[in-house]
């Protein structure tokens, strides 16, 4: 995985999302490709300007759900037919009707886990520390300010020109995070 | 934030433009504040959390021969709550999941309450079947785990079905709810007045910094949760609905009562919303992110939910009648709507199928007041329905010298009452300590309302 764009980077605070999706937009057309944004809540477009590509954690939690499917009835399968085979009520040793309820929600539980700690791993969260959090007044970037930032590793960067360029988009202010020790 | 306007408009969702800022101060006062109405509350709701507390260890201790069950009606009170509280949880994830696929704009703001109710009424539901037990001790034996004697759960009942249901539905709604928490609670520690809470919020919040690339992640994982929790919400209450329609008890051996069970649980999952819902609007002013569009959709729902019961409850006694099945004919034609609860059986009709009506006028739909009481009325109903449907069948089947009635006693009521003042107890912890509308979503929702791009 690359460097988060922020681990050393040159930040702008933006008041309205409006702005910060202009900004991210010239930005974009100036050849930056190491380039992140923030925001109190997901904006409309976002993924497009940025050019993220779609998350893998459909497909592993697809085959999570059928491996949740093949657990479940395999332990019904296992225990009342195999370990030790019950007859209830004359129904065959295969009763594959009565397992399907514990099949599917065995299925659906280990699918709704495989989606919960896929989103964990895929935001490489808890992360208690990130150099965004050293810039005073970030506390409002969960509230109302927006932020963008150019990783220093950016083949487009460079400290002077990228603060040149960000100071063109007319932002609140511009700060250097993360700056290599 | 003086445009604020608190008067009745009728389609809006999010009434006036509310600045990020001040959206964000207005949702997160009640977790700084010190209110004294609260303070009521949670005493109030505490003794009831005693109250439950002591009758539980009095179960236990004496046993379940405290209660009014005995052979033939052995479910009674216990399961009737189960079954009560269990249906009332599934309009939580219904209004977050169901909703959320059918892009329904108005289930943001309610959607995070409804979880907590779901959360919580799974939470009291899951007891009464441990407690039924009368040696809940031994509750660890539905689990499939390699026993010394070599034996294992019988995956072919009902019961077992029911214990997977409902430790799945549990587990999902916790981490449904969490996980659309997770953004409120970084905002929730970036706006903490001290460094205790900054901590407790900080750390609940696993490090949110609400970067393009997570909230991508993040909106994904939730729709998915919210793909795999609808099928699970029907699912749940047709297996419990299958604990009684895999026996042949006349009143219980029936193929609609999946679609009927699920049917009930919305109706009576929607009415406990209400029932929290309106007072926290009044209790917090928060007329500006629940609006009478709120008030009126789940009117509707409820009053549609209120049509699936009727039907279900005139399919049943018709194909009883039908059927041609004296016993069947007995339960549905005689002994419920005439017999020794015929009482309970009336009062349901017209708690579930009368006061519905009411919501076909809009002036019920949207006044606070008509909705509040009907909404308690339907959970007085719902409640009676699983008792008529669990009680009548049990204490006259197919031998009449079998027959016996059931009376519940003060165990059975304290359990009951107790139960709902656990409820009340927790919920109202939830409103003190964690952000109870969500408030990403609202900003959100604020955004694509302004038309910027």
């Amino acid at each position: 995985m690359r460097p988060a764009p922020g681990a050393s980077a040159l930040m702008a605070e933006f008041g309205s999302a409006g702005e910060l999706l202009t900004a991210a937009r010239s930005l974009r057309d100036l050849g930056y490709v190491e380039l992140e944004m923030f925001s109190p809540y997901p904006l409309p477009g976002a993924e497009e300007v940025l050019r993220l590509r779609r998350p893998r954690l459909p497909r592993v939690v697809l085959a999570a759900g059928i491996a949740g499917v093949a657990l479940g009835f395999g332990v019904q399968w296992f225990t009342n037919a195999r370990s030790y085979p019950l007859d209830v009520g004359g129904r065959p040793r295969l009763a594959v009707p009565a397992w399907i309820p514990i099949t599917f929600e065995i299925g659906v539980l280990v699918a709704a886990l495989a989606t919960f700690f896929g989103v964990l791993i895929a935001m490489a969260l808890p992360r208690y520390w990130h150099p965004v959090f050293e810039i005073d007044g970030f506390e409002r970037g969960s509230s109302d300010r927006f932020w963008i930032g150019i990783g220093s590793s950016d083949p487009a960067f460079d400290a002077a020109r990228s603060r040149t360029e960000l100071e063109r988009l007319n932002p609140l202010r511009i700060v250097a995070t993360g700056a290599p020790q | 934030m003086a445009s604020w306007h608190l008067e009745l408009d009728g389609a809006a969702v999010l009434a006036g433009r509310p600045g990020d800022e001040g959206l964000t101060q207005q949702l997160l006062t009640p977790l700084w504040s010190k209110s004294r109405l609260w303070y009521v509350c949670f005493a109030l709701s505490g003794a009831g959390a005693l109250l439950f507390a002591f009758s539980i260890a009095y179960t236990v201790g004496g046993g379940i021969g405290l209660w009014g069950n005995n052979i033939p009606v052995a479910w009674a009170y216990a399961i009737t709550n189960f079954v009560w509280w269990i249906g009332i949880g599934h309009a939580g994830t219904f209004i977050s999941a169901f909703l959320l696929l059918l892009e329904q704009e108005w289930r943001a703001s309610v959607n995070r309450i409804a979880e907590a109710m779901t959360l919580i009424a799974v939470a009291m539901a899951a007891l009464f079947p441990v407690l039924h037990l009368g040696r809940p001790w031994f509750a660890y034996w539905l689990i499939p785990y390699p026993a010394t004697t070599g034996v294992w759960p019988q995956f072919m009942s009902a019961l077992p079905w029911d214990f997977a249901a409902i430790l799945t539905y549990g587990t999902v709604s916790l981490l449904f709810w969490y996980l659309g928490l997770v953004p409120d609670l970084a905002t929730a520690r970036d706006h903490s007045p001290d460094r205790a809470r900054r901590l407790i919020y900080g750390t609940l919040a696993l490090g949110w910094r609400g970067s393009a690339r997570h909230w991508q992640s993040y909106r994904i994982a939730y729709g998915l949760l919210a793909g795999i929790a609808t099928p699970l919400v029907i699912s749940v209450h047709s297996i419990v609905s299958m604990d009684f329609a895999i026996t042949q008890l006349p009143g219980w051996h029936s193929t609609i009562f999946p679609p009927y069970f699920v049917a009930g649980a919305l109706y009576s999952g929607f009415a406990m919303v209400l029932t929290l819902l309106l007072p926290l609007r009044r209790a917090f002013g928060l007329h500006n992110v629940i609006t009478t569009k709120h008030l009126d959709s789940i009117g509707k729902m409820m009053l549609a939910m209120g049509w699936m019961v009727t039907y279900s409850y005139v399919v049943e006694i018709f194909i009883a009648w039908y059927s041609g099945d004296p016993f069947e004919r007995y339960t549905y034609l005689y002994q419920r709507p005439l017999g020794p609860y015929a009482w309970v059986f009336w009062l349901m009709l017209g708690c579930n199928v009368l006061t519905p009506q009411l919501l076909w006028w809009r002036r019920a739909r949207t006044s606070a007041l008509a909705l509040f009481g009907l909404a308690a009325l339907i959970q007085v109903g719902m409640w009676t329905e699983r008792f008529i449907i669990i009680v009548t069948s049990l204490s006259r089947d197919f031998l009449p010298s079998s027959w016996h009635l059931y009376a519940p006693t003060w165990v059975d009521w304290s359990l009951l009452l107790g139960s709902i003042g656990f409820f009340l107890f927790l919920f109202f912890l939830f409103l003190r300590y964690l952000p109870f509308i969500p408030i990403a979503e609202l900003k959100r929702l604020a955004h694509d309302r302004s038309g910027v791009a």
